[in-house]
């Protein structure tokens, strides 16, 4: 690690922007880094060899704090892919005047104030990938009219987050509440639960996306089509993994409930779904990931607003920095919503 | 009548490996007078347990039933209330939680100041004092089945059925818990059904001890009355004349006589219609070994 670190070092400082501080700053970051790491590495290979037997050496090797390490591997990562999209400014020299008048006619060059030729902006948007600034300006656009509603399918970034939320927690929610009492229903009864087995079994690995067709032409409403297609995606493991839960929840626990004579509700509520949470918040787990996984595609296939339609939509356009501003915005949605998911998570769950 | 009555209770269980039916215990009538504390030795596999599920109402037996106080009890109930061998505290709710699911369950009618003094009441018994908001994760396991303890007085069943409470908890802890459940059964005097495998609990906790010989079909071959008086210690009670001599009887018995092929009964000299050996070393009927 500490090699590769040091051929690196002096290639990623050389190259950094004009901003004298900001180049001393990360210099001294990649230093402070590199210098840490090989400290790290001599220190555990010593340890190593002083106690082969003992575990010690492993604390040695994951100390450090591992935000410098994401932090480096993502400037690293800006910083190519900004040198590799990078094109270097239209040089005039060489043509004549001829051939620059019909390159502007074809316009892949516009004339600038001082009568000198640019690269044409417009067709650069889909010239190969854009790089980070062009992105980092898109964001930018986006994120200053992110409340602007422009017209029917143009509503600002905020409003299209909204939608894809609402969809997602509307399928996911309802999905939940029904897979859960089913779970439940199938745990407490064993010849039920292997009765409806084969078909949670089938019905499981369906891509959520391959009933879309189906569901379209039954609703005959793509906005329901798009929350159906997310609870087709969330029911199946929670139902399952509800059952598996309930199902295998310790035989003492009910046994106590039956002996202080829990009513039927009582029983449900205080001693078998949160006996089961742990399991059930599993599922809930695995449902939420699939369920948000199939929302973007549906908002594709089905011309909804949302961030999934952003991303088309933007393709539609060539709007290649609009569709990686897309991918972008989707993943922070995904983070933000999974962490709420597990600070909710953290409620239900205890220790044996 | 006896207050709790097991009669003739047969336990068959499905085959586990092949067709057909496996006899448990066959035809085990024990009757207990309130107030007894009453232990049922015998190995593993002789259906202890199981006799102790079927008064708890939590099984059913093939073949007979039990009578308590009168009526025959079926299903579970507030009146007959077990500790279980793993505790079986809802690790999800708190130690005060834990009681007072049951207390609130025993006593619908308590208001919430009612049902929250007696279970503190119950907490401080078994030493447990500051311990009120623990999950049972942050519990020792002795400190756990003092919860299981406290949560089976605090209703105060008419009959206490302890499932080997004892057996995952550590030796020196055993012994001070024991000890507990003696100073609580003697205030309380709740009818005590309890199953075990340990001799020495067994004689310093109960007046009877039933021998169950080796399963399946497994009997319950002897009763051994403890005649020492009471109240008892640890560190006394070895020192009575009568201590080993029980102990030895019935170490001897689970050495030799638990093992019996079928057909054969474990001591077929003195009880050839299949009631049980008496034994009272008080009253000299001891039978010659």
């Amino acid at each position: 690690m500490e090699s590769m670190n040091r051929t690196m070092v002096p290639e990623v400082t050389g190259t950094v922007s004009t901003d004298p501080s900001m180049r001393r700053s990360l210099q001294q970051l990649l230093k402070q880094w590199s210098v840490s790491s090989w400290q790290r590495a001599t220190a555990w290979r010593r340890n190593r060899e002083t106690r082969p037997a003992r575990g010690g050496g492993m604390a040695a090797q994951s100390q450090g704090n591992p935000w410098y390490i994401a932090g480096f591997v993502l400037v690293v990562f800006l910083l190519s892919w900004h040198f590799f999209t990078l094109r270097s400014s239209f040089d005039q020299r060489g043509l004549t005047d001829e051939q620059l008048q019909m390159m502007e006619f074809n316009g892949d060059i516009v004339s600038g104030t001082d009568g000198t030729y640019v690269w044409n902006p417009e067709k650069e948007k889909v010239k190969g990938i854009p790089g980070p600034l062009a992105v980092l300006e898109k964001a930018r656009e986006e994120l200053s009219e992110a409340f602007v509603k422009k017209g029917t399918n143009d509503h600002g970034i905020a409003y299209l987050v909204l939608y894809t939320v609402s969809r997602f927690a509307g399928g996911f929610l309802a999905a939940s509440v029904i897979a859960i009492m089913l779970g439940v229903i199938l745990g407490l009864n064993k010849v039920l639960f292997r009765a409806a087995n084969p078909f949670i079994q089938i019905m499981k690995p369906i891509s959520p996306l391959a009933w879309m067709p189906l569901l379209l032409y039954t609703v005959k409403d793509p906005k329901w089509t798009a929350v159906l297609v997310v609870f087709m995606a969330a029911i199946w493991p929670t139902l399952a993994t509800t059952a598996f839960g309930v199902s295998s929840l310790r035989k003492e626990y009910l046994h106590v409930a039956a002996i202080v004579q829990l009513s039927w509700f009582e029983r449900l509520f205080k001693v078998i779904l949160p006996g089961a949470a742990p399991t059930i918040v599993n599922g809930l787990r695995i449902s939420f990931g699939s369920a948000l996984v199939a929302v973007v595609p549906a908002e594709m296939l089905l011309g909804e607003l949302g961030v999934g339609y952003l991303s088309w939509i933007e393709w539609n356009n060539l709007d290649i920095a609009g569709v990686i501003f897309a991918i972008l915005v989707v993943g922070v949605v995904g983070v933000i919503l999974d962490a709420g998911f597990n600070k909710l998570a953290g409620f239900v769950t205890y220790q044996e | 009548m006896s207050f709790l009555q097991i009669d003739h209770v047969t336990k068959y269980f499905p085959n586990p490996s092949g067709p057909g039916q496996v006899c448990i215990f066959r035809d085990a009538t024990i009757k207990i007078e309130k107030g007894e504390f009453v232990t049922c030795i015998g190995h593993s596999g002789c259906g202890k347990s199981t006799l102790l599920n079927i008064i708890a109402g939590l099984e059913t037996p093939t073949e007979g039933g039990v009578i308590l106080n009168g009526r025959e009890a079926s299903g579970p109930g507030l009146d007959r209330m077990v500790v279980f061998q793993n505790f079986a505290l809802m690790p999800w709710m708190t130690v005060f939680e834990n009681i007072a699911l049951a207390v609130r369950s025993a006593y619908p009618d308590w208001t919430n100041e009612q049902v929250a003094a007696h279970v503190h009441k119950y907490i401080a018994l078994v030493g447990l004092k500051g311990a009120e908001n623990k999950r049972p994760a942050a519990l020792s396991g002795g400190m756990k089945q003092r919860v299981g303890l406290a949560r089976a007085f605090s209703i105060e069943p008419k009959v206490l059925l302890l499932d080997e409470p004892f057996a995952q908890i550590d030796a020196l802890t055993r012994g001070v818990i024991q000890e507990e459940l003696i100073q609580m059964w003697n205030s309380s005097r709740n009818t005590v059904f309890m199953v075990t495998h340990d001799v020495d609990e067994a004689i310093l906790l109960s007046d009877r001890i039933l021998l169950m010989t080796n399963g399946p079909e497994a009997r319950i071959a002897e009763t051994v009355h403890v005649s020492i008086a009471r109240p008892r210690s640890r560190e006394t009670i070895i020192e009575h004349p009568h201590y080993y001599k029980i102990r030895n009887h019935i170490i001897h018995f689970l050495v030799r006589h638990a093992k019996h092929e079928p057909g054969d009964r474990a001591t077929p000299e003195s009880s050839p219609k299949g009631t049980p050996v008496v034994v009272n070393f008080d009253e000299e009927t001891i039978v010659a070994r």
